[in-house]
């Protein structure tokens, strides 16, 4: 458990550290929600009504861009092959970076998404429940994406097929994700979203890691 | 046969899974055919398979 | 005691049984077509409600039904692969995905076009289309991913774990996309009242359709094992004149 941890600090300070990865994701974020009102008409009626979709889906297309780096870096100077071959087992290891991703990339996230809010003219009621939802559904969003990034390690067009490979495992996390901060689903309607959320984000938790570790055994033999 | 006034959608719909699974079988056929070819080429130049010849790893 | 999975397993045994079943399947699937076809056709009614068009019925429902059904078989045989190490089990996985994603394609398409008369366009946002839809990118992911690998063994198991992911996801989407379907508009349910009638031929023609799939994955199958044989006497045919070369070498560099 202590080299969990250990593995686990380590990349979350390496990602604070060389920072450029966050903040890519995070001006990413910024460009897709500000790109939204230009194509859509600048209409504040209609914006906040598609507000809690745009914000979902522009969150998914900038933590999809970061995917990559939960192995991409380690696998290239052989750290990975190190840690395949150390005391952690490999499920572990995976889960380690996929936590560390979500850390570095799920929570930045979801702090930033009630400020891009402000930009699409989001109902102030929905701003706590968006933190809520957007914290409880981004765990999913870097567990299941690092089953696509240790799936498409080795190929060379490894953005794109990543991009098919995992945006439709993400189905189930957008569409609750929406529903619990639109505010047609009234309170019954939200708690319900925001537990099968929750739950979602658990099922990602224990099958991210098992099948991320089953694709890393495949490669690093 | 008088299939009524959207008698276009029903036999562009079963033109389609026609056209499709035809095609289909047709490549599945061919390509058979063709790997069938190259194994009768390799085969007659004279390489064996390995099942074929045991010892030779 | 051997169970038909493991007399199976050699894939030579597999070659002479395939030939075998193959034409009496292809048969099968191809009289069972003709009559479904007539069935659908000439002997019966056309729906009180829908009229003519109800007759996509009979190819849409048995595409929509293979699409499912072959991705189970997916799952199915990636499961054989990664647990068993079963070695016809990635040559069934390979071959079932084209043949997958074309009758999803089939579903998509015929469904689009029975919902312009029903619904008025070609496309509504329906929870089963939707669902169907989400099944196709499955299938564009797992050939995808197989075609940007070079090492097949490699490629195998990461597709079938690919697979297996999908199908443990599966019935979550297909249970979120239900949930988002009913917040947004009723749901337009009138495939759930079959009229006896029209029970028979659409029976007739899901067991030819299905028939016709086994049949095309058999013959995929079979097209499958002669290319890896091409590939393994390629190779060892370029190593064994690598030797030849080798030794050729040798002998001039000793004299």
């Amino acid at each position: 458990m202590k080299s969990f941890w250990a593995l686990l600090s380590r990349d979350v300070r390496l990602a604070v550290r060389e920072g450029g990865a966050i903040g890519t994701a995070l001006g990413f974020f910024l460009v897709v929600v500000s790109l939204m009102p230009l194509g859509l008409g600048p209409d504040l009626n209609l914006l906040s009504r598609i507000a809690a979709g745009v914000l979902w889906i522009a969150l998914l297309l900038a933590a999809l861009l970061s995917l990559n780096r939960i192995f991409e870096a380690d696998h290239e100077d052989g750290t990975l092959d190190v840690l395949a071959t150390g005391p952690l087992p490999l499920e572990l290891v995976t889960a380690a970076k996929s936590l560390a991703h979500w850390i570095t990339t799920g929570i930045p996230l979801a702090i930033m998404a009630p400020v891009l809010g402000i930009l699409l003219n989001l109902d102030l009621a929905a701003y706590p429940i968006l933190v809520a939802t957007t914290l409880a559904g981004t765990p999913a969003v870097s567990f299941l994406g690092a089953i696509g990034a240790a799936l498409t390690m080795k190929t060379r067009r490894g953005g794109l097929l990543l991009a098919l490979i995992v945006l439709p495992l993400y189905v189930p996390t957008l569409i609750f994700g929406i529903s619990a901060v639109s505010a047609g689903a009234g309170p019954t309607g939200l708690a319900a979203s925001f537990l099968i959320l929750a739950a979602i984000s658990l099922v990602a938790i224990v099958l991210g890691p098992l099948a991320a570790a089953a694709a890393l055994k495949v490669q690093l033999q | 046969m008088d299939l009524g006034p959207h008698a276009a959608f029903i036999w562009i719909s079963y033109a389609a899974v026609t056209v499709t699974i035809t095609g289909l079988i047709l490549w599945l056929i061919a390509d058979g055919r063709k790997q069938a070819a190259d194994l009768e080429a390799l085969e007659r130049q004279g390489v064996k398979r390995r099942s074929a010849a045991p010892g030779v790893r | 005691m051997q169970t038909l999975t493991q007399r199976l397993a050699n894939p030579a045994r597999f070659m002479e049984l395939s030939a075998r079943l193959l034409p009496w399947i292809s048969g099968a699937a191809g009289i069972l077509l003709v009559s479904g076809l007539y069935l659908a056709f000439f002997a019966s009614p056309a729906d009180y409600q829908q009229g003519e068009t109800v007759r996509i019925m009979y190819i849409h429902v048995p595409c929509a039904w293979l699409s499912m059904m072959v991705y189970g078989l997916i799952a199915l045989s990636s499961f054989g692969l990664l647990v068993f190490r079963h070695p016809l089990a990635d040559v069934s996985a390979k071959a079932a995905a084209p043949l997958g994603a074309a009758f999803t394609f089939l579903a998509l398409l015929t469904g689009s076009l029975w919902g312009k008369p029903m619904w008025g366009t070609y496309w509504v946002w329906d929870a089963r289309l939707t669902s169907v839809l989400i099944l196709f990118f499955l299938y564009l992911g797992l050939m995808a991913l197989r075609s940007a690998l070079e090492d097949e063994s490699a490629a195998a198991k990461l597709t079938a774990i690919l697979a297996l992911v999908g199908v443990t996801i599966l019935p979550i989407i297909k249970f979120s996309v239900d949930w988002w379907n009913t917040l947004h508009q009723p749901s337009t349910d009138f495939t759930s009242t079959v009229d006896p009638s029209m029970r028979l031929p659409l029976l007739v023609m899901a067991v030819a359709f299905t028939l016709l799939f086994f049949a095309m994955h058999l013959k995929a199958m079979r097209n499958e094992i002669l290319r890896r044989r091409v590939k393994a006497l390629r190779t060892q045919a370029v190593a064994g004149r690598d030797r030849l070369a080798a030794q050729a070498a040798n002998h001039g560099a000793a004299e």
